[in-house]
């Protein structure tokens, strides 16, 4: 089916959400909508699936105009959504997700159970992939969790298919499998718009290529573009997508991890028998597919983790053991995987957040009670400091955007005394122009001579920062590489082959 | 980042909880309020849907929830109580004989039924009004004024409590055990009340701090279950309600416990004088000492949300405990200590009771559901400590000016219960007072920021 939007205008209030955009999806096309946080991208799909009503333009189908009152009505029309946060009841079966909202019934108002599931089981082989359509969807992958939201939009006859923004929750390997999965859509003659900042995937499946930025479209760009082509359009300027950094300037050993391994409350090994080194002034890259016991090395360095044997020793300080007050004064910082959920209080103003982890002891609190005036000073100082870009101090959190969020936590890790940082993907989320500074703070970390350890499972982003690369895989290392290390063998390393010279560094 | 646009971030917050009521502080009444637009999507698809699936994991839906109804805003609050006297309003007419005698022949003379409309409303609530700020049909001045007094005597202990209730709240609990936490400082408070002989003020200071800890520790125990096993303090409060009140009743009844001696009655004996809370204005008014005591818990709950490392820790722990962990707040800690200080509070309401409103010796219904109204004021205040202030005034206004309004028209008391009950209905369903009062739906608001992008749509 042929998807055209035509000028469309959405206003909230005195802002231009989407200025006049015209956009058009033939049958059997990918087409990327590209642009940063807060571009519009998404606001065009809410109106697309009748979340938002348009102020000005139209939504044609096959060359009719539509009027979607409601999502209802986008989807009889045969637009389907894939959302980012899956749309799925965790305790329901996949099937029961599939037909919910659509529910066939049988005789005496009995769910036809059977139906939905030889549904889920006929897309599913279509696609050659197995979903079990009785699986608890809480139980499955994130990666599965997405193929159910895509049955269940084919499974109402889905024309034209949304991804908004369908990677940033995925690992590189269901990144692949999902690439797959849209190509074969499009060989079924789907229209599909896919919604995403990352540029290498735009290169990789789009068609074409339109560039949104500030509410209008800036460009159309065709799959051959350079990243630093695509790069600008969004941004507006030229943006370096490689770090600059000098050679390491190594000190001594700071951060000495001997056999650790962590046990997850149900039982399972999820970092075993870890033991690596950390100098001074250098940045080691974790890398690994996500799941791989990176997450809970970071937890276990800061006390978060439950059952964890072996030792870390910090500049002659045993971590392990410790609560997680200590390790943070004994000057640990950390930005943790997930900012909203563990590094940001949302309804605290930026400043009540720059202190978050400091609320014991001067300079912000004094005889328990907390220094206000001081802590302003502080907050307007990071906020320049940092460029976040916010109304004032006084904002809330989780008023910013993503790339401003994490701004915040880092301001507040780097501004206190560090022996070692610990960064859990720093820039997820995080627009391109953010990530290119936040990039720099860190290196500026290492160059000052705080050990970092960065865990990601972006490929660009460990090469772009590492000193060297430590991949697990399981929970076990599978290797410790120099940091020029090409992809593909980093590739073989993060599904667990050791690499044949054998890796020292 | 060097994009031009506005630097207001969105608000995508994956775990933005609701916006719809929560966030919405002074923004509410400014155009330029700026919520996050995630409501739109709220609103424009059906009834709000608190919080998002997803990766996010709000400590529960349900504590979400009722974040969300703790600490709205202040317009919200004032309207749901006009909303909620209007709805008083045609009840008091319906009720009234002569708007029923008057409206059989409506239709041949409306005004007589318009007129027996406006006298039974206009004149109950100006008993309301005379029983609980000014009585103009006394004389001089100090007989006119002991309403007002009447009013603070009554919202002493519903301040004191609603306090209580509201810092709990703010910590991200609920504590029911308002009446348990009462009925122990109460017994407390009046064994060391009656039963020891000190001098006057030390004997006071002693029941009273005795009173404080007893409410504190009953309200401990759920803090520390809840701490060290999980247990929910909601439960677990309700729970220690019944055993409190089942305790007490046993310690009335048996001699030589809380049984006032030669007496068959579950009674106390009469509290000794000198443990007693002065009057404050003589002894013709009732107002005593615990008022005293009620604001300076107010200043100091505000002084421990507002200003103090403590209460930094608390909110944060209030609103993001994942956050707080990981920032080395010691979250168990903040719930034992959070539960500690509102059974304190609670224990106030208590002993203000017995030490100051009935000195002559209580019963197992010392208590009088405040510890249940406690949580309707902190609703209204917000869990504000000013606002929790100003509501437990007005709750104990309805109080002092029910029984007149019942005495001077006949209006039956039951009224002012529900329109107290009515306002906490109103507060809990904010879209309803926006809609009927034409405010703006938080997300229908213009705003300034960039729309939020990736994360549009998962409120749905």
């Amino acid at each position: 089916m042929k998807l055209q939007l035509r000028g469309i205008t959405k206003r909230f209030g005195s802002l231009v959400a989407n200025d006049h955009i015209d956009l058009t999806v033939e049958a059997g096309e990918i087409h990327c909508l590209l642009g940063e946080n807060g571009a519009g991208k998404s606001t065009l799909m809410n109106v697309l699936y009748g979340l938002y009503q348009a102020d000005e333009g139209e939504v044609l189908l096959n060359d009719e105009v539509q009027h979607f009152e409601g999502p209802g009505d986008a989807m009889a029309a045969g637009i389907g959504m894939v959302h980012q946060h899956f749309m799925l009841i965790p305790v329901f079966t996949v099937a029961e997700n599939v037909m919910l909202g659509n529910e066939s019934t049988r005789a005496g108002g009995l769910l036809d159970l059977p139906a939905a599931r030889a549904k889920v089981n006929e897309i599913a082989a279509r696609f050659g992939f197995h979903v079990d359509p009785d699986a608890l969807v809480e139980d499955l992958p994130v990666g599965v969790q997405q193929r159910v939201e895509i049955i269940k939009a084919l499974s109402r006859d889905a024309k034209v298919l949304v991804f908004d923004e369908p990677t940033a929750v995925l690992t590189p390997q269901e990144t692949d499998e999902l690439m797959a999965i849209m190509r074969q859509l499009k060989a079924e003659g789907k229209s599909i718009v896919f919604i995403t900042h990352k540029l290498r995937e735009v290169r990789e499946v789009a068609d074409r290529i339109t560039v949104i930025r500030l509410g209008k479209v800036v460009g159309e760009a065709s799959p051959t573009a350079s990243n630093a082509e695509l790069a600008s359009l969004m941004v507006g300027r030229a943006v370096e997508l490689t770090v600059q950094k000098d050679e390491p300037k190594l000190g001594d050993d700071a951060l000495v991890v001997d056999h650790l391994t962590v046990v997850d409350p149900i039982g399972q090994l999820v970092v075993n028998d870890v033991s690596f080194t950390v100098r001074r002034g250098e940045i080691l890259a974790v890398a690994g597919v996500q799941g791989n016991g990176q997450t809970e090395l970071t937890e276990a360095l800061l006390g978060l983790a439950h059952h964890v044997q072996g030792s870390a020793v910090l500049d002659g300080t045993e971590l392990v053991g410790q609560s997680v007050r200590n390790i943070l004064e004994s000057g640990v910082g950390f930005v943790p995987e997930d900012r909203t959920e563990d590094g940001l209080v949302g309804e605290f103003t930026i400043a009540e957040n720059l202190m978050l982890d400091r609320s014991e002891s001067p300079p912000f609190v004094r005889a328990g009670n907390l220094q206000r005036s001081h802590l302003a000073d502080f907050a307007r100082e990071k906020v320049e400091e940092f460029d976040i870009r916010t109304q004032g101090i006084n904002e809330y959190v989780q008023r910013l955007s993503g790339g401003n969020q994490q701004k915040v936590v880092l301001a507040r890790e780097l501004s206190r005394d560090l022996r070692l940082l610990v960064a859990a993907q720093p820039t997820r989320g995080v627009d391109v122009g953010s990530i290119e500074f936040i990039h720099k703070r860190i290196v500026a970390a290492r160059d000052s001579g705080v050990p970092v350890v960065v865990v990601s499972t972006e490929l660009d982003e460990v090469a772009a920062l590492a000193d060297r690369i430590m991949v697990m895989y399981r929970g076990r290392i599978v290797g410790i590489v120099p940091g020029d290390t090409p992809r593909d063998v980093l590739g073989l390393m993060m599904a667990g082959e050791v690499p044949a010279e054998g890796a020292a560094a | 980042m060097s994009d031009p646009q506005p630097p207001k971030g969105d608000a995508p917050g994956a775990n933005e909880p609701d916006a719809d009521v929560a966030i919405e502080e002074p923004a509410a009444a400014s155009p330029e309020g700026g919520t996050a637009t995630d409501d739109v999507r709220a609103t424009a698809s059906g009834p709000g849907i608190p919080a998002e699936p997803g990766e996010v994991q709000p400590p529960s839906k349900w504590q979400t929830m009722l974040r969300q109804i703790a600490t709205g805003n202040a317009i919200i609050s004032v309207l749901a109580v006009v909303l909620a006297l209007l709805v008083g309003a045609i009840m008091i007419a319906f009720t009234d004989e002569r708007v029923q005698a008057a409206s059989g022949y409506f239709f041949a003379r409306p005004g007589d039924t318009l007129l027996a409309i406006w006298e039974s409303v206009a004149g109950a609530y100006s008993a309301l009004f005379q029983g609980s700020v000014y009585n103009f049909r006394r004389d001089d001045f100090l007989a006119g004024i002991r309403p007002l007094t009447e009013t603070l005597t009554f919202a002493t202990p519903l301040i004191a409590g609603g306090l209580g209730v509201a810092l709990a709240f703010r910590v991200g609990m609920f504590n029911i055990g308002g009446r348990g936490q009462m009925l122990i400082a109460a017994s407390v408070a009046g064994w060391i009340g009656f039963g020891f002989d000190l001098p006057w003020g030390i004997h006071m200071i002693v029941a009273l701090i005795g009173g404080l800890v007893g409410g504190a520790l009953w309200a401990g125990i759920a803090g520390l279950l809840k701490a060290r096993t999980g247990a929910h303090e909601v439960i677990v409060t309700i729970m220690l309600n019944y055993v409190a009140f089942y305790l007490v009743s046993w310690m009335l009844r048996t001699p030589g416990l809380l049984q006032a001696p030669g007496s068959s009655n579950p009674k106390t004996p009469a509290m000794n004088p000198n443990a007693v809370f002065p009057d404050l204005l003589g002894p013709q008014f009732n107002l005593h000492f615990g008022f005293i005591l009620a604001i300076l818990a107010t200043i100091v709950v505000w002084w421990i949300l507002s200003r103090s490392s403590l209460g930094f820790k608390f909110r944060a722990v209030g609103i993001n405990p994942n956050a707080a962990r990981v920032a080395g707040i010691n979250v168990k800690g903040m719930y034992f200590y959070a539960m500690l200080i509102s059974g304190a509070l609670l224990g106030l309401a208590g002993v203000s009771q017995v030490l100051g409103t009935v000195t002559t010796g209580f019963t197992a219904g010392i208590d009088a559901g405040i510890g249940f109204d406690a949580i309707t004021v902190a609703l209204l205040g917000r869990s504000t400590p000013w606002g929790t202030f100003a509501a437990g005034i007005l709750f104990g206004a309805f109080k002092a000016g029910g029984f007149s309004m019942q005495a001077a028209e006949g209006v039956p008391i039951e009224i002012v219960l529900v329109v107290q009950s009515l306002i906490v209905l109103f507060i809990a369903a904010p879209p309803l007072v926006r809609t009927i009062f034409g405010l703006p739906q938080p997300g229908s608001k213009p705003k300034r920021s960039r729309k939020p992008d990736t994360k549009g749509v998962k409120a749905k």
